[in-house]
């Protein structure tokens, strides 16, 4: 796995740590009681569901192990991880499942 | 029970989260692992998860820099995965907006997904509560969490050195995604959200510099606030009906 650079690390560290901050700080420190705009809290509210399926899909469909070659058995555990996450609510419960569907395929391969 | 002073307020906070623990410690823990994996030293992962402070937009900025992502849309994917911050900022506005400035500079950095949740639920279910008793339940949720945080992302990444890369655990990194997407489908709105952000993503991934994802994530985030709309035209109009 190739090294990322220091200098791109510390950037990102950084920029995400301030611009984390202004947002957190965005309506609790400026804005007073100011209300924010119904349109943009109802795209507020969509952000992370849109941008981490977004990120995940093509991982999923071009996992990095095989080299980017579509592969049944990621696929399966990343189908694994999604339902248990999505019946049971528990973030931890998807992810144990994906993992240990993921060692049974990689044992039985 | 009603909370009698502020130093009560605090404690109840701080018990009230702790089955969140049990969340937090174990993704605190893989981010240390996986940022290890990645190549990051333990000061480095330590200081990613001390100042950023927010567990998915530091697992999307991680994958991002493996994948040599350009600088720019690292820190805007990053940084839109948190921009629900934005939102529980404004929400907790009527409940703190009103405590001394310094106090509002402290309380931000602490807005996270738990100790926003736990805290607007308190404040709705309490209204009587007075703004000092307010603001230190707000700090006892994160009284319990930050500390685990940012101690489990340092263990993890003491423990990730150690693991040899021959384990393959580059797909862990989209199995935890995975794991988060289910619990945030709360509503159909979030459902279509999530739906056309993976529809756009596929194809969107020819585009350079990774766009596909800002373009699949806004293609998202539209579709998810107009399936709202939809679905409040639709509850107006049978309500109309009868």
């Amino acid at each position: 796995m190739s090294s990322i650079p220091t200098p791109i690390l510390w950037t990102v560290i950084i920029g995400l740590a301030l611009g984390s901050y202004a947002l957190r700080f965005a309506f609790i420190g400026f804005m007073g009681g100011k209300p924010i705009p119904e349109w943009l809290m109802r795209h507020l509210r969509y952000t992370a569901v849109a941008i981490i399926p977004a990120l995940v899909a093509p991982l999923v469909v071009w996992p990095a192990p095989t080299g980017g070659d579509p592969s049944l058995m990621h696929f399966a555990a990343a189908a694994a991880t999604f339902v248990a996450g999505y019946l049971t609510r528990n973030v931890l419960i998807g992810l144990g499942t994906g993992g240990l569907c993921l060692l049974l395929l990689y044992l039985a391969a | 029970m009603a909370i009698t002073t502020t130093k009560s307020a605090f404690w109840k906070g701080f018990r009230d989260s702790a089955p969140f623990l049990f969340m937090a410690s174990p993704f605190g823990f893989l981010f240390g692992v996986l940022a290890a994996e990645a190549g990051l030293i333990v000061p480095e992962a330590f200081a990613f998860s001390l100042t950023v402070f927010a567990g998915a937009a530091q697992f999307t900025a991680l994958q991002l820099m493996q994948e040599n992502a350009p600088l720019i849309i690292i820190l805007i994917s990053a940084l839109a995965v948190n921009l629900r911050m934005a939102m529980y900022s404004a929400s907790l506005t009527p409940y703190l907006g009103d405590a001394p400035m310094w106090q509002r500079a402290i309380a931000a950095y602490f807005i996270v997904d738990q100790s926003y949740a736990l805290s607007v639920v308190q404040f709705e279910q309490e209204p009587e509560m007075p703004l000092a008793q307010r603001m230190a339940y707000f700090f006892g949720t994160n009284g319990l969490i930050t500390p685990a945080w940012v101690i489990a992302t340092a263990l993890g990444a003491l423990v990730g050195t150690r693991i040899p890369e021959s384990w393959g655990v580059d797909f862990v990194l989209p199995l935890a995604f995975l794991a988060m997407i289910g619990p945030m489908l709360r509503t159909p709105a979030h459902v279509a959200a999530c739906f056309v952000a993976v529809a756009a993503s596929l194809p969107a991934s020819a585009l350079p510099y990774n766009l596909g994802l800002i373009v699949a994530g806004i293609a998202g985030m539209i579709a998810g606030a107009q399936a709202e709309l939809w679905l409040e035209r639709q509850k107006a109009k049978a309500e109309g009906a009868k």
